[in-house]
């Protein structure tokens, strides 16, 4: 039997051209404020994708109207070939095939770091429990915390709970990982453990969209860098050129203030 | 109290030992020092409150116990023996107020039913019990159970509802509208939350009704009114009635405290269920409900006992509870005026159990916090 890792290099290995993520003309309004505008975007099966812009820019919005967090209200979304609908059963389907890592990490207080990375296999994939804690047990070793499997989350610290926030996504074997600021709850000391999973993560050839300000992960680990202002995509592109030589001002504007401390 | 600081001796930067607490604030001492008699006003305050006790305290053990006449034919008969509480009443009425009417030679099937309570109470109540998820069946089983032995048929003679009460008909009461009301409650909790509008606006409507309403009226709708709104022909017994009031009431109070902790969860606890891919059910009963539960457990707990008390309000329509019990007693001639010793047996009977309710509580609330602290 192939190990996970194998199974994980196979598929990205494979499919390099299959579309993961296809975004077309898609706006979203929260009440009348046109928060996303006519959003493009197509993210092909391995690719890492960073995006980054000012605070409110829409941002979260976009990577979160990718699982349906958010609902978008023009354009389409699909997802692995599948396109989001008002469907449950294929809102479910989908969501299970994406995982996401929030800023405030939101693991489930009240269950051990085992419980919460099984629930996921044990309930939506319908694993035995015995084979869904040894890929529990498996991915906490991943993320260098094996050792804390019967705690429970608030006795981590923070770095340690966003681990554990990404072994439980990858648990549920996804084909897409979304990161809506994974470090920016963190204190600095923390934020470098978080960002070697991340890395590490990226090395496997998991399709990944991450909402950071990490420039210095936008440029070890991205395929392409996206800036993103008032919900519009300004500029897109590969991290040498786009740090380098940024096409428009607002993303000169962006990149001076954020680079310059 | 301080100590001045040149008592203590310096050291070398990072060679600080740990040194124990300046004598007097730590221990006993330090507790007493620190709680009753830290200023003039506080020690003054802390006399006077122990001579209070003092003198209550014997006076109260003088007419409770030392003084108290625990045989006697009647209240005539208690004040010759002595002046203190005359529990001769209590004594000789007992039956009654544990059983009401119950026939005598069936009263084993109540005491049976009280007895099969705590196996069947303990899974639920405690973790830890031992056999827990075998046990766990049996209290599956038990309401069934519990309604046979104590109404009978199938074997077993069966006995009135109108016999029941006492303190039989509060358990009754009070079990009963527990156990139904909170699945009752988290169901109507969730509906107002649901992103149904018909769901959401039945729910809303039936809280915001039944909360609106004294318990008193809805126990009169039971007893009187309830027959309009059934087919024709049909009609129940008024225990049963009082029943399904009692648990609606209490269903809806406890749909606000279960509402109030499902509020009280972060946003982020339903997002990254719902990116899990869990389906609301499941989401609700492995992430939402547990958390929200042990929210709302003391405001649950409040219910519960609000329940259990008000259950004595059923006298009013004719049911025979503990005060329909205390009523009958003081209107015999042999015994009227003893209503001090009657409220005061009733009393700790209730303080008894809703004490016990509340310790529960406490304890389950520091149980669940161990977890994940
Ligand atoms: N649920 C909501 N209802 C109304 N407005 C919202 C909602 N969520 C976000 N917004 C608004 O939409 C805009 C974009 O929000 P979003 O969270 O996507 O920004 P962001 O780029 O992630 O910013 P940040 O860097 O601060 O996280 C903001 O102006 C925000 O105030
Ligand atoms: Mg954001």
């Amino acid at each position: 039997m192939a190990t996970i890792e194998d199974t994980e290099r196979i598929r990205s290995a494979a499919d390099t051209s299959r579309v993961m993520v296809e975004v077309r003309a898609m706006h979203k309004w929260f009440g009348t404020f046109h928060v996303l505008k006519n959003i493009d975007l197509r993210v092909t099966a391995g690719e890492r994708i960073v995006i980054c812009g000012p605070s409110g820019s829409g941002k979260s919005t976009l990577i979160r109207c990718i699982n349906r967090l958010e609902v978008h209200q023009q354009g389409t979304i699909e997802v692995d070939g599948i396109e989001l609908t008002r469907d449950v059963k294929n809102i479910e389907q989908i969501r299970s095939e994406v995982g996401m890592v929030f800023q405030h990490f939101n693991l489930f207080p009240h269950l051990t770091v085992l419980e919460n990375c099984t629930l996921g296999p044990m309930w939506v994939r319908k694993l035995p429990k015995g084979e869904a804690e040894e890929i529990a047990q498996r991915y906490l070793e991943r993320v260098q915390i094996p050792e804390q499997a019967d705690k429970y989350p608030g006795q981590l610290s923070g770095g340690q709970q966003q681990r554990v926030a990404i072994a439980r996504s990858l648990c549920m074997q996804p084909k897409i990982m979304l990161f809506d600021e994974p470090t920016s709850a963190l204190d600095p000391e923390m934020i470098k453990e978080v960002l070697d999973t991340m890395l590490e993560l990226a090395e496997t050839g998991m399709t990944m969209l991450v909402v950071t300000h990490e420039m210095g992960f936008a440029r070890r680990a991205a395929d392409r860098v996206i800036f993103m202002d008032e919900g519009e995509i300004i500029e897109k592109n590969a991290p040498e050129p786009f740090f380098n030589n940024p096409q428009n001002d607002r993303t000169k504007l962006f990149l001076s203030q954020i680079l310059s401390h | 109290m301080s100590v001045p600081a040149t008592a203590t001796p310096t050291y070398p930067p990072g060679q600080h030992p740990d040194l124990p607490p300046p004598p007097g604030t730590a221990g006993v001492i330090g507790w007493l020092r620190a709680n009753l008699f830290s200023s003039v006003f506080n020690t003054a305050l802390t006399l006077v409150s122990v001579w209070l006790i003092y003198e209550f305290v014997t006076a109260a053990i003088d007419w409770f116990v030392l003084d108290a006449v625990w045989e006697a034919g009647s209240r005539v008969d208690c004040r010759k023996q002595g002046d203190g509480a005359c529990w001769a009443v209590i004594a000789i009425r007992l039956d009654q107020f544990v059983y009401g009417f119950y026939p005598a030679d069936q009263r084993w099937r109540p005491v049976l039913t009280f007895v099969l309570l705590f196996p069947a109470l303990a899974p639920v109540l405690f973790d830890r019990t031992p056999y827990r998820s075998q046990l766990l069946w049996f209290s599956l089983a038990y309401p069934a159970l519990g309604a046979w032995l104590i109404y009978g048929g199938l074997g077993l003679p069966v006995v009135d509802t109108d016999a029941y009460g006492g303190f039989l008909l509060t358990m009754i009461l009070g079990v009963t509208g527990i156990v139904a009301s909170l699945p009752l409650g988290i169901l109507l909790a969730l509906g107002r939350q649901s992103r149904l509008l018909a769901i959401r606006v039945l729910c809303v409507t039936f809280i915001e009704v039944v909360r609106g309403v004294p318990l008193i009226t809805l126990l009169f709708i039971a007893s009187t009114m309830l027959n309009y709104f059934l087919p024709p022909g049909t009609s129940f017994d008024l225990l049963i009635r009082v029943l399904i009031m009692v648990t609606l009431f209490a269903a809806a109070y406890l749909a606000e405290a279960v509402r109030g902790g499902l509020q009280a969860l972060s946003r982020g606890q339903y997002e990254a269920a719902d990116s899990l891919g869990l389906s609301y059910w499941k989401k609700t009963w492995l992430i939402t409900l547990p958390q929200a539960l042990k929210i709302a457990i003391p405001g649950m707990v409040n219910v519960f006992i609000g329940l259990y008390k008000d259950s004595t309000l059923v006298v009013i329509i004719g049911l025979l509870d503990p005060l329909g019990v205390a009523r009958a007693v003081l209107a015999d001639a042999k015994w009227n005026g003893l209503s001090n010793e009657t409220y005061l047996f009733i009393a700790l009977f209730f303080f008894l159990s809703c004490f016990a309710m509340s310790r529960y509580s406490l304890w389950l609330e520091g149980r669940l916090s161990v977890d994940d602290r």
